[in-house]
């Protein structure tokens, strides 16, 4: 098992065509996760060629793309003026699982894009994220696929690339991982920490998460109380910006301390008031996880 | 991005927000003829991208011209909370009856614009929603419909009691609601505002956050843009698509991703250093960000040491070590780079490094002990 996606998720790339896109395209494939077809206006009816002699049709829109798949999973790599209109005709498609990697989406545009996905009742992972890894069976979005390895570990994280450093670190140390998901850095996105969190509860392969958080906002420490309230694993945990200054937008839009909350202090505490080990520092995961497992 | 009090106020005024008279300028004499042109007291006012202007001295009544004349030049110049006073508003003062607050923020929690109002106006919010958190009346707008009349009514009521009045503030409500949309706000506050003895409503202060996402599709918010108070590196990096904020240590952090760049910093302070800066240089594959970032850091001359620490996963490994190789040869580097790589392309970065004579670890524990133990600032 694993969460959200795994050996049998059919997946559309909107922006198949763009750099990113074919690119991606590419490495999932490679990856072995079923790629059934893309999207890009005015390409629809052209082949999109992939590794090995691969390949998979384009259409010009999500609706056509989902009649002739039957997808149940897309990824978006379209720019940041389209990304939101990417999203919603994802969801008026019907696709219930999107995953938008688009960095630098209009927040306001969010406030939009997930009123509509909450209305269409499909989930958004997104947007400005690194995407989803479930090792041996899928990948969907940008995580490079060689350091993961299965085994018994979720993992969450807001970050991208301190994703992947916790993931090498665990895979070094002998141990896998049942999903790596990054939920992204942007003040509104799709799934949080608690989406995350319950969808690992209720995975039986899972059997520890390791919860990365940083700076800004109060999504960590809702997070912990549904941690000690409600669930029955054990959850590591490590915080980014011990040393960042107050009022200094730290790369993610949401990555900002923003009066007295939102600091990494704050976010420590309250993990370890909720009974989550915190790591000093991102290697101390691995022995974090290696005591409760 | 933050803009002025005046500019915010232009863009009420834009909207039909009723805003009194005001003049920017940027000298003592400006200051004197707007005062002049006004005929009354005036109120004086430093434009700077810093909260607390009042306290610092920066906000000054004047009776007379020659007084704004001369409060204006102890105003222009000087600094608040390090920030260069370089322009000043110049507006009548007001007679006041009232003060009320009313603000709109983009609300991680409920994912929609919020709109909160509190009859305890022109005292700092998030002071009044520590102490008093029951004066502050909010409500999450449904992107769907938008601020609806009665909404605004409703809040409108909660501010005032006369029925004149709360219809002129259901009516900021909306405009200023208009003005956050087409902005592309992340915040939009009027603090105070106010009422005249004669039972007008009036913006008195204005203040606006732009979400830098939406820059891109407003170039006229964009050129509201002041760099006067940013340090130059900043300025650069953000023209050379880097993210970069300057700190206090002597250590150069060069990362890629915002997570990892922060983890950076805390692992340099973990082993006993300081960091110079917070750098990211995103997730794209190009040498030339690793050749604008060196040179960025190395420009600050506090820097003992740059340490590198990359996960390669859209950034290639070979084209940073490129970079830094190319770099080393355009720019004149004093201080020793210690760098870790690992992921993308890993093996064609440590041959390229290797060529050209530096060392690489792919363990971001042993390079940040070493970029600590160069600085000589190790425990």
């Amino acid at each position: 098992m694993s969460i959200f996606i795994d050996e049998n998720t059919k997946l559309l790339v909107q922006g198949i065509t763009g750099r990113d896109g074919s690119f991606h395209a590419r490495q999932m494939m490679e990856y072995g996760t079923q790629v059934v077809g893309g999207v890009t206006p005015g390409k629809g009816g052209q082949t999109f060629e992939g590794p090995d002699g691969r390949s998979c049709p384009i259409f010009d829109t999500m609706e056509q793309a989902v009649a002739a798949t039957g997808a149940n999973a897309s990824v978006i790599y379209v720019p940041p003026a389209f990304a939101a209109d990417a999203i919603m005709e994802a969801a008026g498609a019907g696709v219930p699982f999107i995953v938008a990697i688009t960095e630098g989406v209009p927040v306001l545009d969010m406030t939009r894009v997930y009123a509509y996905v909450q209305d269409a009742g499909v989930r958004l992972l997104g947007p400005n994220c690194p995407g989803l890894l479930s090792p041996g069976k899928s990948k969907v979005g940008i995580l490079p696929g060689q350091i993961a390895t299965p085994g018994p570990v979720g993992v969450v994280s807001r970050s991208g690339t301190l994703t992947y450093e916790v993931v090498y670190q665990l895979t070094n140390a002998g141990i896998g991982q049942s999903t790596c998901v990054g939920i992204g850095g942007d003040p509104i996105n799709g799934t949080n920490f608690i989406d995350c969190l319950e969808a690992f509860e209720n995975d039986p392969e899972t059997k520890a998460v390791v919860m990365i958080g940083e700076i800004g906002g109060t999504d960590e420490q809702q997070a912990a109380e549904f941690v000690s309230s409600r669930m029955t694993k054990p959850v590591v945990g490590f915080i980014a910006g011990q040393t960042a200054p107050p009022g200094r937008r730290m790369g993610h839009a949401g990555a900002i301390i923003s009066g007295s909350e939102g600091t990494a202090a704050e976010k420590i505490e309250t993990f370890e008031r909720h009974g989550i080990g915190v790591a000093k520092k991102p290697s101390d995961v691995v022995g974090l996880i290696q005591a409760v497992l | 991005m933050n803009i002025h009090e005046y500019q915010a106020r232009e863009i009420l005024t834009a909207h039909g927000v009723p805003v009194p008279p005001g003049v920017v300028a940027t000298t003592p004499e400006e200051v004197e003829r707007a005062a002049q042109q006004f005929g009354s007291t005036v109120v004086v006012k430093a434009q700077v991208h810093a909260g607390g202007r009042g306290k610092a001295g920066g906000v000054k009544l004047a009776t007379s011209p020659a007084e704004a004349k001369d409060v204006a030049g102890k105003i222009l110049g000087m600094r608040i909370k390090d920030l260069p006073v370089e322009k000043v508003l110049v507006a009548p003062a007001e007679d006041i009856a009232s003060e009320a607050y009313v603000g709109m923020i983009l609300d991680r929690a409920s994912k929609r614009v919020v709109v909160m109002v509190s009859r305890e106006g022109g005292v700092d919010i998030e002071e009044v929603a520590a102490t008093n958190p029951d004066a502050i009346r909010k409500l999450a707008v449904d992107p769907r419909y938008g601020l609806l009349p009665y909404q605004a009514y409703s809040l409108a009521v909660s501010l005032y009691d006369d029925i004149r009045q709360q219809r002129a503030c259901a009516k900021i409500l909306q405009q200023l609601y208009a003005a956050f949309l087409s902005s592309g706000a992340s915040l939009a506050e009027i603090n105070p505002l106010v009422t005249t003895p004669d039972g007008e409503v009036k913006a008195l202060d204005a203040k606006f956050n732009i979400d830098d996402n939406e820059l891109f599709r407003r170039p006229d918010i964009e050129a509201l843009r002041d760099t006067s108070g940013e340090p130059e590196a900043e300025i650069q990096a953000r023209e050379a698509g880097l993210t970069f904020i300057k700190l206090d240590g002597d250590i150069g952090a060069c990362v890629n991703g915002a997570g990892l760049a922060m983890a950076t910093m805390d692992l340099i302070k973990f082993y006993g250093g300081e960091p110079a800066n917070f750098l990211d240089i995103g997730g794209s594959s190009n040498p030339e960000k690793v050749v604008n970032a060196l040179r960025i850091i190395t420009a600050d001359p506090n820097v003992k040491v740059i340490c590198f620490n990359i996960f390669g996963g859209i950034t290639r490994c070979d084209d940073v070590a490129n970079g830094i190789v190319t770099a080393t040869q355009r720019i004149k580097i004093d201080v020793p780079i210690v760098i870790r790589l690992t992921g993308t392309n890993e093996d064609a970065a440590l041959e390229i490094l290797k060529n050209a004579g530096f060392s690489a670890t792919t363990s971001m524990d042993e390079v940040v002990q070493k970029a600590v133990e160069l600085a000589g600032a190790g425990k």
